[in-house]
């Protein structure tokens, strides 16, 4: 019983992926966001209307739709490319899509849309006063960014960022149904050859609820961190 | 009517995938779609409303086991919630010499149950974190009036409270329609199992997966529309004059 009639290490295993899988694409995500809110804050029409129709397209579509789309579709496009390259310049590489990676791309590139929007209301909330302030400390772009204007956004971003993450933890188990052994896939599997559902999807749940309420704590610790000199952390609310 | 189907054929003469076959596939997805994710909502809303009220309740022993209903519910993937009640339901001791069996063999029925409970559990808390909001005022008001409190739930809270939940209720309506793309995991041909099909049996990945995410984007955008309508009526009375 308590080995999951053998299924155990596999679990774990599993959850492992799930993890890893989770953290790299958050981070991917984060950037992809950063860089999607510099776009749609830009006075570039070009860059601001990439930004946009970035957005609206990934947030209009299921999730499981653009997995597939891009996991399977990028196989193919990503052949014809190396094709290409063959005929026109005998070059002669194969490029294999792993599961792993392309999850990550996908789900980060995914939630860079959502914490893009994320991240533009919270640029706009912090007061352009702050940066003139800075500039007149003689401290230059970089610095400003990451002293002043990093910290005081992030205040804004948190409870967001926080939503997105919980969201994007739960996507990850739509990685089992591209072929990725996380530990939705593993229980899934296991399902279907003992026929226990209850053995391995109830762990299973348990353990996404698990890092959700770890993460919930987390939040709320960062949350605190953010808004020092803001006086209660009133800006979290689940 | 001749006109329109000759334009049709020329259109799709042109390539081997979008015949007048698979886009009949795309349309039984569709409304397959379309019909799953209305009831789910529409059950979702009728046990919402009550476990909302029950939500924001003195009593531990309501409050609390609600409580937990929508932790679960909200902190799991809907995937697992889908396959538990897909694999489980034949646990239920005599389902399958029921006559409930003749229903619960197709997957669409258990996959509306776990598509339900999980809608239910979000909207409950949007509906409770509305009811939570409504200005002290308007209870004080009906208070003065002399309404019991069943009344006053009815003629007051609830429906300032549904306004005010309405474009929470409006992201939770997409987010459901995104959601039950993993219907087709089950052996449903909702939309993207259509696609799935299409891709399989052409290995076009991009044409079929590219012309669902367009049909998504359409009703993505027709639900947004609605909603946005919907609110410039209810919530017409919050705008600024002259605006």
């Amino acid at each position: 019983m308590i080995n999951f009639q053998g299924y155990g290490p596999r679990l774990l295993e599993g959850a492992l992926v799930t993890v890893e899988l989770a953290l790299l694409s958050l981070v991917v995500a984060v950037v992809l966001g950063l860089l999607t809110a510099s776009a749609k804050l830009s006075p570039n029409r070009l860059i601001h209307g990439i930004g946009t129709l970035y957005t609206t397209l990934i947030r209009g579509v299921p999730d499981l739709v653009l997995m597939l789309l891009l996991f399977y579709g990028g196989q193919i496009g990503i052949n014809m490319v190396t094709d290409q390259l063959y005929y026109a310049f005998d070059i002669d590489i194969f490029i294999n899509v792993n599961a792993f990676l392309s999850g990550v791309i996908t789900i980060g590139l995914i939630f860079g849309a959502y914490m893009g929007e994320t991240f533009r209301g919270a640029f706009q909330a912090v007061d352009e006063g702050q940066m003139e302030a800075a500039r007149a400390y003689g401290m230059n772009p970089l610095m400003a960014f990451r002293r002043v204007r990093f910290p005081q956004m992030m205040r804004h971003a948190l409870p967001g960022i926080g939503n997105n993450w919980m969201v994007l933890l739960k996507t990850t188990a739509l990685v089992s149904i591209i072929g990725l052994s996380d530990m939705v896939r593993v229980a899934a599997e296991a399902t279907k050859a003992t026929h226990e559902p209850f053995l391995f999807m109830i762990p299973v749940a348990a353990i996404y609820l698990l890092i959700a309420t770890l993460s919930e704590w987390g939040f709320a610790r960062l949350a605190k961190r953010y808004s020092t000199g803001f006086g209660e952390s009133s800006e979290w609310n689940n | 009517m001749e006109q329109l189907n000759a334009w049709f054929t020329d259109l799709l003469a042109g390539n081997a995938i979008f015949t007048a076959n698979t886009l009949g596939f795309y349309w039984d997805g569709l409304v397959t779609t379309v019909q799953l994710v209305f009831l789910c909502l529409v059950l979702g809303i009728v046990l919402a409303v009550p476990l909302a009220i029950g939500r924001g309740s003195k009593r531990p022993w309501i409050k609390w086991p609600i409580y937990l209903y929508t932790y679960v519910f909200r902190g799991t993937p809907l995937l697992i919630q889908l396959y538990l009640v897909y694999y489980g339901v034949v646990f239920f001791d005599g389902i399958q010499d029921s006559i409930f069996w003749v229903v619960f063999k197709q997957a669409f029925y258990p996959a509306l149950i776990a598509f339900t409970l999980n809608t239910a559990a979000y909207t409950t808390e949007i509906f409770h974190g509305a009811i939570k909001n409504t200005a002290k005022g308007e209870i004080e008001a009906a208070r003065a009036y002399g309404m019991s409190k069943p009344l006053m739930m009815r003629r007051i809270i609830l429906p300032s409270a549904f306004r005010r939940a309405l474009p929470a209720y409006g992201n939770e309506v997409i987010f459901m329609l995104h959601a039950s793309a993993v219907a087709s995991v089950v052996t449903i041909m909702d939309l993207t199992g259509a696609a799935s099909y299409v891709y399989a049996r052409f290995y076009a990945p991009f044409a079929a997966f590219s012309f669902v995410a367009v049909i998504y984007l359409c009703l993505t955008f027709s639900i947004m529309f609605c909603f946005r309508k919907l609110e410039k009526r209810l919530l017409a009375h919050l705008r600024p004059r002259g605006a």
